[in-house]
């Protein structure tokens, strides 16, 4: 054997080997029936051409990763950030399963949610007992102060229905009736997880406000509440805290799951750690207003800040960049009466200068970006602030609006001129764009990497790196912990972006007395 | 052994699939045949003519008393009535909760599983609810399951609509698959000449009435007292009526792809037999009150 005890190598270096070689050879040659390489790589040059990019844009049946993922995902999530809070899948174990692990994968962390898994006489008897059942071992064995539910597809196609099932496990006593138990309803195949999101935290807002509205008064707890949305970025939550500390704003971040996605390692397991309490949740409505800081993706929630609590629920675009940070601060200053603090003066100092100082670098260089609405609208805006051009902008779950705001954005903008916005499209489409109208560099989640490689096979100088920012970001480590919004967030992405097209540009120039004239130690 | 004949029972709900099925069963088992019945409505009233019983312990119902389905024995579920008649009933949840369609793939799925088609069985017939109206319902016309259909009508036009909509549905399991429609069995309404129009039905839709099955008051006498009329009074006129149904599906070859009719089609026949009237265009959409200031 190739493998030596001393020296345990992985798949790879070790299917290098000669050996490995000759066998992975062999199985090719006699199981894969595979195509010769002329016609693979004939096949291959087809999918890079306009022609196909036509016949792929025109494709009806067929999702190849869709650059979005399912309604419960992201109510897990939102459930995740309040405080002691559980958050329970009515429905199949399997997918909780994933929602887990996609979490952990991304976040290098334990999750914890339960399922109440439905087999196949749940299916066809519909799910009470196991609501049932599921509601009482949830709460006996982790001992969480809130149960947040969502559904998976299987409890929604045969239509339980979560408020009459929650009801009856209530009166028939397997959970003590004033026990917190918000809840919606994220049937999979109907919208996205920023869907789902947004669904759990009205269920949530719902649950402890709804009927409790009589003795609140806008405005009453001089606070502001800022909502989330489906925010993977760590850092986002902090430099919320952070800003608002130094503003001296009170405030309540409504779902904050920074504590429990970064717990420490020193020998205590948190099943639960931080989050927003009950208490800020029941006196939310007291509130001046409500801030949400992804607003393409928090329509249902809009609506019930609106209808239900009154405030007025300030448009905001989300905080991204230069001049979306200054509108979010001063939106937050206006309502409060509070002056934007000094530090955040410099703050803004510090990045403006930092843009000034990399503007060069990052004018006329051409991104194609995808992801969730909110986040690529905002990134959009942040490159044009630095005179980079985005190419093509991919966000298959918003909608028409979204669109059309985009639009004219970019038409505002000299760097936006030549844009071009899609929605329903997939990472198969985007990758059609990225050959055919190459852009220097893509930004998206993880996903991403297979572009960058079928890009490379073309050819070198067909290579479009993928700079990560977004979600999930499996194959690297802690990107999660940064900041994307606010000041911080805009210096983390103008110091990721600018570097990577200083390497990128390393990379060209190290050529030995060929290009290397221009590989200069300072740039 | 003879193959196996596979065939369901479809019809608009509250046609008589059920008595209809019974008392054709009961005959074919009169003739010497092995046959079963299987349920296909979460109602569980397909076999209680033939087991003098009220309603016969689900599949469903057990399984979910067990746990799960791979808990339950085929003889918990199987029982035998009237001349060996082997019968067992898929059930599902009560109205308003669950999926009742998923419950009839789930049983049949069992049965198949546990070797209930065996050997010696000459027919199997799905008594299905009346209307198709999800992808479980039309699970006993999938593949390698029933191919032959028999279609429960009467001479009343909503029996004649949901024929004809069945034949649809037929249709796009028998392009991919060996299902055939093989007749209209007419339960009689005494509707003005209700053969001949379900005969005429038949005909444009491809395939025959394979039988006119007369009303009679011994139908209810007999169900009062949970039986079927061949084992109530086999010597009534009615019982020789299921009979000769069951000898004409016993020798029927008449297996086609029905070519069902527009509604358009569907209302010319109507109108040429006098079930509805021409129709008046002017007066559609007119209240009473708009009518009578017109008048």
């Amino acid at each position: 054997m190739s493998q030596e005890v001393e020296n345990i190598q992985p798949s790879y270096p070790l299917f290098r080997n000669d050996e490995y070689k000759e066998n992975l050879a062999n199985k090719r040659e006699a199981y894969e029936e595979r195509h010769p390489q002329e016609k693979i790589d004939e096949v291959f040059q087809w999918t890079t051409t306009k022609e196909y990019q036509e016949l792929n844009f025109n494709r009806e049946a067929l999702t190849v990763n869709p650059a979005k993922a399912c309604q419960p995902l992201g109510a897990v999530l939102c459930a995740l950030g309040f405080e002691k809070t559980m958050p329970y899948v009515h429905g199949s174990q399997g997918c909780v399963a994933y929602f887990r692990t996609y979490f952990n994968r991304h976040f290098k962390e334990p999750v914890a949610c339960v399922s109440d898994s439905m087999t196949e006489d749940a299916a066809v008897f519909g799910g009470q007992k196991n609501m049932m059942a599921g509601l009482e071992n949830a709460k006996a064995l982790y001992k969480p102060e809130i149960i947040a539910i969502s559904t998976t597809c299987m409890a929604e196609v045969i239509g339980d229905d979560l408020n009459a099932f929650i009801n009856n496990a209530k009166n028939a006593g397997h959970i003590e009736q004033d026990f917190p138990t918000p809840f919606a309803h994220t049937p999979s195949f109907v919208g996205s997880h920023t869907t789902g999101w947004d669904n759990m935290f009205e269920g949530m807002i719902k649950f402890f406000t709804l009927n409790h509205m009589a003795d609140k008064k806008v405005g009453s707890n001089g606070k502001i509440n800022l909502v989330p949305g489906f925010e993977t970025y760590l850092g986002n939550y902090r430099v919320m805290h952070r800003m608002m500390k130094e503003m001296g704003v009170d405030y309540s971040l409504l779902s904050d799951p920074s504590e429990v996605l970064d717990t420490p390692a020193d020998g205590t397991f948190r099943m639960y750690s931080g989050g927003t309490t009950q208490a800020e949740v029941k006196d939310a409505p007291n509130a001046i207003d409500t801030l949400l800081l992804q607003p393409w993706q928090l329509e249902k929630t809009k609506k019930f800040v609106d209808t239900i609590w009154h405030q007025p629920a300030t448009a905001i675009n989300i905080p991204m960049g230069l001049e979306w940070t200054d509108q979010f601060l001063m939106t937050v200053s206006e309502l409060t009466g509070k002056p934007i603090a000094a530090s955040l003066e410099l703050e803004r100092g510090r990045l403006v200068d930092m843009m000034t100082d990399s503007h060069t670098w990052m004018h006329g260089k051409k991104f194609a970006l995808y992801g969730d609405a909110d986040f690529v609208m905002g990134m959009t805006k942040f490159l044009l602030e630095m005179g980079a051009e985005p190419s093509d902008v991919l966000c298959n779950h918003a909608n028409k609006r979204w669109a059309k705001a985009m639009d004219k954005m970019l038409k505002e903008s000299p760097y936006g001129q030549n844009t071009v916005v899609h929605t329903g499209k997939d990472l198969w489409h985007f990758r059609s764009l990225v050959f055919t109208n190459k852009p220097d560099f893509m930004i998206g989640n993880s996903y991403g990497k297979f572009i960058q490689r079928d890009t490379l096979y073309k050819g070198e100088a067909f290579e479009v790196p993928l700079i990560r920012i977004g979600f999930p970001i499996f194959d690297r480590h802690h990107l999660h912990r940064m900041t994307t919004l606010g000041y911080e967030g805009a210096i983390y992405i103008l110091t990721t972006l600018v570097n990577a097209v200083l390497d990128q540009l390393d990379k060209e120039t190290r050529g030995m007395g060929t290009t290397d004239y221009n590989y200069d130690l300072v740039r | 052994m003879a193959r196996l004949r596979q065939c369901a029972i479809y019809g608009k709900g509250g046609i008589g699939k059920s008595t209809t099925t019974q008392n054709l069963v009961s005959a074919l088992a009169e003739l010497g045949n092995k046959v079963m019945i299987v349920g296909c409505d979460p109602k569980a009233d397909s076999t209680r003519l033939i087991l003098h019983a009220k309603a016969q312990t689900t599949i469903m119902s057990l399984a979910a008393e067990a746990g799960s389905v791979e808990d339950l024995e085929l003889e918990d579920v199987l029982k035998v009535g009237y001349r060996d008649i082997k019968c067992v009933e898929s059930g599902g949840p009560e109205p308003g909760v669950g999926c009742a369609g998923r419950g009839v793939i789930t049983a049949i799925n069992f049965l198949e599983e546990e070797g209930a088609y065996d050997d010696e069985l000459d027919f199997v017939f799905y008594d299905v609810l009346g209307d198709v109206v999800c992808g479980g319902f039309a699970m006993p016309i999938r593949e390698n399951k029933a191919q032959e259909i028999y279609i429960v009508c009467s001479g009343e036009m909503m029996a004649m609509y949901a024929a004809n909509n069945i034949a649809k549905g037929i249709v796009k399991y028998a392009n991919s698959g060996s299902v055939r429609l093989a007749g209209l069995i007419c339960n009689s309404r005494e509707t003005a000449r209700e053969d001949e129009l379900i005969s005429a039905l038949a005909a444009k839709i491809g395939t025959t009435m394979i039988h006119f099955v007369p009303r009679d008051n011994v139908v209810q006498r007999a169900e009062i007292r949970r039986m079927t009329v061949i084992e109530y009074e086999p010597g009534h006129k009615q019982a020789q009526e299921y009979r000769d149904l069951a000898m004409k599906i016993r020798d029927n070859k008449n297996f086609i792809i029905p070519t069902p009719i527009t509604m358009d089609e569907l209302e010319e026949l109507m109108m040429e037999f006098g079930i509805i009237d021409q129709e008046d265009e002017s007066i559609i959409g007119k209240t009473a009150a708009a009518e009578a200031a017109a008048a």
